[in-house]
């Protein structure tokens, strides 16, 4: 079990607000990943759920139960944080059966247990080492096994790959998404990395000041964005956002195209531009265009692209891929 | 630029200083060690002869000689004791966060910057003292009868003394080593159910091992020396309850004017430290290394 809501949520440090009223309901079982740039509040909405903020007003239910004055360790959630917060005086095993030694359970079955996360993470020859002497992606898995062990009614992740290089980065979005799928447990996963939130989440919250600007699938974000925040920050390359003229002919103050829902020609199209860096990753080309009148336009063209700084091009935006936002940037 | 050239001018350019170091500890040392073999009375000066390791035995088998041992080893213990245990738990009260922090921080440090000639005749005088001082006046003011610290636990209230000057130095060092300890593994433990006290057991105490190495190693360097407290409290008295290794080799060499005799403790000293050393640091080498 591991049903989470928020009521009217809100927490202030002295005056300001970081997360002003906020209503969210997490299902049993889902992956709910929470994106948005720096300093959104997506961390301290992670830490009220932890109990490791109080908060100002409203309430935090799990499995119905108003748990807004639990302490974190009663709540039955357990956390995996950024720095990993591994304990480098202990052992792996250590670390990992810490939480069952705080719970007083039976050193034969903490064993058995750690064991059995340890299998599960791939941790088993390692054990008996201190942190310190684990890689980044090892000391991960830790941190992991250390939740598993607990059988927590939802697991909360903050930023947890954000220590990783990069193609470590992609292993662990895979293990930690596979873990899903095993163990079937609610997860809260927060990040500022669109791609992960795409990839791994069932849903995702997207949150801009600590207020939650639309809350879908992946792809509903990405086919139907509620407003211009969304369409900017869901999608990569960046969504291209004109204002001016060419919005007001399409009776928008703004209009939205992806990089991937533009037509390219060397002949003939609607608008006509001058080819500034192109980016060539040999799956895509990605081309930076200068068109006058607008900023620069990304589009993305399959495969190998042939063209080069300074060639003219004419770029042709999918009608029905386009989309449309009002003077208060929500989609028309 | 390690080239031949620039290492052999390195070298040539701080001589100066070693040789200047070197000289400053070889001289004293190798003279004392001179005068240990010496019959080198004050009192008979020119009249010094060859006396093998007569000062030696005589200084080795002196009955005050065992009694400042163990009271050297008293003392250190003591303080040791007394300021990495109160040490830990002030540095732990001055991490929560209240107001006037920064003032109170300032003057816990204070103690450590008073001389300790004056902070020894402060206590002797405006504390100890079983007429005028403070402690006599409480006493008084409960009905009970004024204790004499000086006269009848002398050792125990030179321990007090200088553990007041080193508690400072001892909460200062552990205070930092407290500040660098981690917020999220101190979070993390929460969540996985630690309370208070386990967090401070399996989080806190291995993270301080570290910095009370660094305490006891420093601080037992300077409690061997221990010298103007005794000298301006008790004298090292009653008999030999307060003496310790240095006030002997001072008394013996100053006081009975007997330099040969007071060398050789001298000599003796030095071995006792650095046996002191050699464990200490295979000890702390340990702690250091991870």
């Amino acid at each position: 079990m591991g049903k989470i809501t928020l009521r009217n949520v809100t927490k202030k440090f002295g005056d300001v607000a970081v997360i002003p009223a906020l209503n969210l309901d997490i299902e049993n079982g889902e992956f709910v990943v929470f994106v948005g740039p720096s300093g959104c509040g997506k961390s301290t909405l992670l830490r009220l759920i932890a109990g490791l903020e109080d908060t100002t007003d409203g309430s935090i239910l799990i499995d119905g139960a108003d748990a807004t004055d639990t302490p974190p360790a009663k709540r039955g959630l357990a956390m995996v944080f950024q720095s990993y917060a591994l304990y480098p005086h202990m052992s792996v095993r250590k670390n990992i059966s810490f939480p069952l030694k705080m719970a007083g359970v039976d050193p034969a079955e903490a064993t058995r247990k750690v064991d059995n996360a340890a299998k599960v993470l791939n941790l088993t020859s390692y054990l008996d080492r201190k942190p310190g002497q684990l890689s980044g992606g090892q000391r991960q898995r830790v941190a992991i096994g250390r939740a598993i062990v607990r059988e927590p009614k939802a697991f909360l992740f903050d930023e947890p790959l954000s220590n990783l290089d990069a193609a470590l980065r992609v292993n662990m979005r895979l293990e930690i998404t596979e873990l899903h799928q095993t163990l079937k447990t609610t997860m809260i996963y927060v990040t500022h990395d669109q791609v992960e939130a795409m990839t791994m989440a069932d849903k995702i919250v997207v949150l801009n000041a600590g207020r939650i600007e639309q809350v879908g699938s992946p792809l509903t974000l990405y086919r139907n964005p509620a407003n211009v925040f969304v369409a900017g920050f869901i999608g990569s390359p960046k969504m291209n956002l004109i204002t001016g003229p060419e919005a007001e002919k399409r009776g928008a103050t703004t209009i939205g195209i992806r990089p991937e829902h533009i037509d390219l020609s060397t002949t003939a199209g609607e608008w006509q531009g001058e080819v500034g860096v192109s980016e060539h990753l040999g799956s895509d080309t990605f081309l930076h265009v200068h068109v006058p009148g607008m900023p620069t336009l990304t589009v993305r063209a399959g495969g190998e692209y042939g063209v080069h700084h300074g060639d003219r091009i004419f770029l042709t935006p999918q009608a029905d891929k386009m989309h449309r936002f009002g003077a208060d940037g929500k989609a028309m | 630029m390690a080239t031949q050239h620039s290492r052999t001018a390195a070298r040539l350019m701080i001589s100066p200083a070693v040789i200047l170091l070197l000289l400053w500890m070889i001289v004293p040392l190798s003279m004392t060690l001179y005068f240990s073999f010496l019959r080198y009375n004050l009192l008979m000066p020119g009249m010094e002869t060859w006396a093998g390791f007569d000062n030696y035995y005589y200084f080795l088998t002196d009955p005050a000689f065992f009694s400042a041992l163990s009271n050297t080893i008293i003392l250190v213990v003591g303080v040791l004791l007394i300021t990495v245990i109160g040490g830990v738990a002030l540095a732990l009260l001055l991490d929560q966060p209240f107001w006037g922090q920064g003032v109170v921080r300032v003057l816990v440090i204070a103690p450590f910057f008073v001389m300790p000639t004056v902070s020894a005749l402060v206590w002797k005088n405006m504390f100890m003292n079983p007429v005028n001082g403070m402690f006599a006046h409480i006493a008084k003011a409960l009905g009970l009868q004024p204790f004499d610290f000086l006269s009848h636990a002398p050792l125990a209230s030179i321990i007090l003394i200088v553990a007041w000057q080193w508690l400072p130095f001892a909460t200062l060092i552990l205070l930092t080593a407290l500040q660098s300890l981690d917020r999220e593994q101190q979070e993390a433990a929460e969540m996985d159910g630690a309370s208070v006290f386990a967090r401070f057991i399996y989080l806190t105490v291995p993270h301080l091992t570290r910095a009370v190495t660094v305490v006891v190693l420093i601080q037992t360097i300077f409690l061997l020396g221990v010298f103007a407290e005794i000298l301006v409290t008790t004298n090292g008295g009653p008999g030999t309850a307060s003496t310790n290794i240095t006030y002997l080799v001072y008394a013996q060499s100053l006081l009975n004017y007997d330099v040969g005799g007071g060398s050789a403790g001298g000599i003796v000293a030095v071995i006792l430290a650095n046996i002191v050393a050699i464990f200490l640091m295979r000890m702390i080498g340990k702690n250091l290394d991870a």
